[in-house]
C-alpha cells in the first residue's frame, strides 16, 4: 500500500494524518509535506500515525527532520500512536524520549508542555 | 538450497518487493504470525540500508537477498557491495537528531531519498530488533544475516507441501 496524506487545521495545530506505508520509498513525500507546512508557517504540528502499516528508520529520519524544523521556529511536532509495532522501532531508537507521543488526536491538539 | 533468492536492482521501490517476497516466504516456511512484523521490518531495514548504499558505491551491481528455511530456522540474508559496516552506534536518537535530514534545498532530485538512508542507524536499529542478527563486513561488501525460529516439524516433513499442511 502507498502512502497516504492529508491535512487539517485545528486551533493553531495543523494535523497531518498519514496511512499506508512510510518506507524509503514513500518518505520524500512525507519530508515534501513537512517542508511544505514549515515554510507556509505552520509550526505546531500533530503528525497522525493511527493509520500507518509500516514504519522504517528512513521514515524516523523524516520525522526527525521534521522535528529539527519546527523546532528552528520555536513550533512542536507530537505524534499520535497506540500500535504496538509501530511503536517498537521508536524505542529501539530511543525516539519515545525525543517525540511526545499521544494516543489521540484530541490529546495531542490539546497538550502543552 | 536457497528457497528464495532475490537479486535487486538498487531502487527504493524494491525493497517494497524484497519485504512482500520474503514475508510470503516465510509464511509458507512456517513462521509464527507473531514475528511476522517484526521479520517485516527487519528486511525493510537491511535492504533499504544496501540500496543506499549501492546507489552511492555500486549503482549497476543488484542485491542480493536470499532466503533459507532450514530445520533449525528461518535465515535471511541480505549482502551488499558497499563500503564494510562500522560500529554501531549508542546513542542514536542523538546522532539522528545531529545528522538526519539536514538539506533544506527543497530540490526535487529524485536522488534525495538516498539520503535518507543512514546505513548506521539501519543496522542499529537491525541489532536491537532481531535477536539472532549477524554483522559480516568484508571488503566487498557486507552481509547482514538474521535467524528466526520456525516451529518444530516432524522428521522428513520439510518440504513445501509438508509446511502448508503443518499450517491447517
Amino acid at each position: 500500500m502507498d502512502l497516504s496524506l492529508s491535512t487539517r487545521t485545528e486551533g493553531d495545530r495543523t494535523v497531518v494524518v498519514v496511512g499506508g506505508e512510510i518506507d524509503v520509498y514513500t518518505a520524500p513525500k512525507l519530508r515534501e509535506q513537512l517542508i511544505d507546512l514549515v515554510s507556509s508557517g505552520q509550526y505546531h504540528l500533530v503528525v497522525d500515525m493511527e493509520g500507518v502499516e509500516f514504519l522504517d528508520s528512513t521514515g524516523l529520519g523524516v520525522l526527525v527532520g521534521g522535528l529539527k524544523r519546527v523546532r528552528a521556529h520555536e513550533g512542536s511536532l507530537r505524534l499520535v500512536c497506540t500500535q504496538e509495532r509501530i511503536l517498537k522501532i521508536f524505542r529501539i531508537t530511543g525516539l519515545t524520549k525525543v517525540f511526545p507521543i499521544h494516543a489521540s488526536v484530541e490529546e495531542a491538539v490539546a497538550a502543552t508542555d | 538450497m536457497a528457497q528464495v533468492e532475490l537479486l535487486l536492482s538498487p531502487l527504493p521501490a524494491h525493497v517494497r518487493t524484497a519485504r512482500l517476497v520474503v514475508v510470503a516466504a516465510a509464511r509458507r516456511a512456517g513462521l509464527d504470525a507473531s514475528l511476522v512484523d517484526e521479520l517485516r521490518l527487519a528486511v525493510g531495514e537491511a535492504c533499504s540500508r544496501a540500496v543506499g548504499l549501492h546507489r552511492v558505491h555500486a549503482p549497476t551491481t543488484a542485491v542480493r537477498v536470499v532466503v533459507n528455511d532450514e530445520p533449525r530456522g528461518l535465515t535471511i540474508s541480505v549482502t551488499d557491495a558497499g563500503p564494510a559496516a562500522g560500529p554501531t552506534s549508542s546513542d542514536l536518537a542523538g546522532d539522528m537528531l545531529g545528522s538526519a535530514d539536514d538539506d533544506d534545498d527543497d530540490d526535487d532530485d529524485d536522488d534525495d531519498v538516498y539520503d535518507l538512508v543512514d546505513p548506521d542507524v539501519a543496522l542499529a536499529v537491525l541489532a536491537g530488533l532481531v535477536d539472532d542478527c549477524e554483522v559480516d563486513a568484508g571488503a566487498g561488501g557486507t552481509t547482514v544475516t538474521m535467524r528466526w525460529p520456525l516451529p518444530v516439524r516432524p522428521v522428513g516433513a520439510s518440504g513445501p507441501g509438508a509446511t502448508a499442511i503443518s499450517q491447517v
